[in-house]
């Protein structure tokens, strides 16, 4: 197989606003040397610091608002 | 990602299929005597006059789609293609439909829809902020149990399109659907998650076991998906829906895995929960871009249709919140027989 993840390059989505998509599985080393790893088959990887289960995304990049949107708050 | 070791998993698999529930009205007590084969289909007239947000009406149309997820014990798996059956189903479907499509229609482009969602607000009400802020156990475990009625057949709706969408549509969402599936391990399948935060939650984990205790606006928020799912003239609807759920799904579960820790629910209670932060944060990515924006490359006019599948997903799961939150708020169960 030539298109397996082993020898073709590793595809990493950017955008501007949001996470980094990775494709998986990946290990990633962390400031204090830890590695954690996940093995799905894309990643989010935080980019705006605030995720509170770094590496990973948890949306805390999205826009805030006083109010709620129907269907938004669940 | 943690996985969650060789923890005992809760047996969800049974042969026969759930037993028939009690009727709610003329329409779906016929249809429980048709299935059971010791009487006829509803009337026109009965059919004519139903609510069609109502128990009677809802609960019909659940028998009607359960028979083609796991059917119920003591009736002939035939009836799924009974041509009888399917007319009276079709007869169910268009004032559901007509009421989503006149109730919830707010938008006529997918991105304005979804964009909507993208935006946090910072004082919700909504159920899983009440359950993070001040939910209680028992409220948790009715929570749990109305969402019961998918989550023990998570994604399984969502399935039904796969074979309707073509090159990064299919592809994404076949990813996607792994995932929920558990990517090849039976142990993570997600239904299975729930079913062990089920037992964590002292619920009984058997499918179907609280589809009686389930209010008309639990109900109507998997009727959806499964009337979004079975119709391919729907798959935009569908793709819509699954946009809005994955799109709401992890800053909801974060709440939810909170609450779930704040009452000291068990370790399997909390990690379904936490797996879908981490999982529908992704998830949410590759639906909007590779589902949404590889159908719409595909089929454009679709685009009203996907964004009517994610107002009609609001607007029910908003419903869905009142009801929860107006008995709780008040002390009172959300349910309509105890668990």
């Amino acid at each position: 197989m030539t298109d397996s993840p082993a020898e073709r390059p590793r595809r990493i989505v950017a955008r501007r606003e949001g996470p980094l998509l990775v494709e998986g599985p990946v290990e990633v080393v962390l400031e204090d040397g830890t590695t954690v790893s996940s093995d799905r088959f894309c990643v989010a990887l935080c980019t705006c610091r605030r995720s509170r289960i770094h590496p990973w995304c948890d949306t805390s990049h999205r826009r805030r608002s006083p109010t709620a949107h129907p269907g938004s708050d669940h | 990602m943690e996985p969650v070791a060789e923890r005992p998993v809760t047996e969800v698999a049974e042969v026969a299929g759930p037993e028939l529930p009690p009727g709610r009205g003329e329409i779906s007590s016929a249809l429980i005597q048709y299935l059971r084969s010791t009487g006829p289909l509803p009337d026109e007239t009965s059919l004519a006059g139903a609510e069609p947000l109502g128990d009677d009406l809802q609960l019909a149309l659940h028998l009607c789609y359960e028979l083609h997820y796991r059917g119920f014990a003591g009736v002939d798996g035939a009836r799924e293609w009974d041509p009888d059956l399917l007319r009276v189903r079709a007869a169910l479907e268009k004032p559901f439909l007509t009421a989503l499509r006149a109730g919830a229609t707010r938008h006529d482009h997918a991105d304005e829809a979804l964009d909507e969602l993208l935006v946090e607000p910072v004082d919700g009400e909504g159920v899983s902020h009440f359950l993070q802020d001040k939910g209680e156990l028992w409220q948790l475990r009715e929570y749990a149990a109305q969402r019961s009625v998918y989550h023990l057949k998570e994604a399984d709706p969502h399935a039904w399109v796969l074979p309707r969408l073509w090159g990064r549509a299919k592809a994404g969402m076949a990813a996607v659907e792994f995932d929920e599936y558990g990517a090849g391990r039976a142990e993570r399948v997600h239904a299975q998650l729930f079913a062990d935060l089920m037992t964590d939650l002292g619920l009984d984990p058997v499918y179907g076991r609280y589809v009686d205790a389930s209010g008309a606006e639990a109900l109507a928020v998997v009727n959806l998906m499964s009337l979004f799912g079975l119709h391919r003239t729907l798959r935009g609807a569908l793709v819509g829906h699954f946009a809005a759920v994955e799109t709401t799904s992890s800053p909801g579960s974060r709440r939810l895995a909170s609450a779930m820790r704040r009452t000291g629910a068990g370790p399997a209670a909390e990690h379904f929960y936490t797996e879908h932060v981490e999982a529908d944060a992704v998830h949410e990515q590759v639906v909007r871009r590779e589902v949404v924006a590889g159908l719409l490359e595909v089929e454009p006019h679709l685009d009203g249709d996907i964004a009517f599948g994610v107002d009609a997903t609001g607007w029910l799961e908003d419903r869905l919140a009142d009801r929860l939150l107006e008995a709780w708020r008040s002390g009172r169960s959300s349910l309509r027989t105890p668990v």
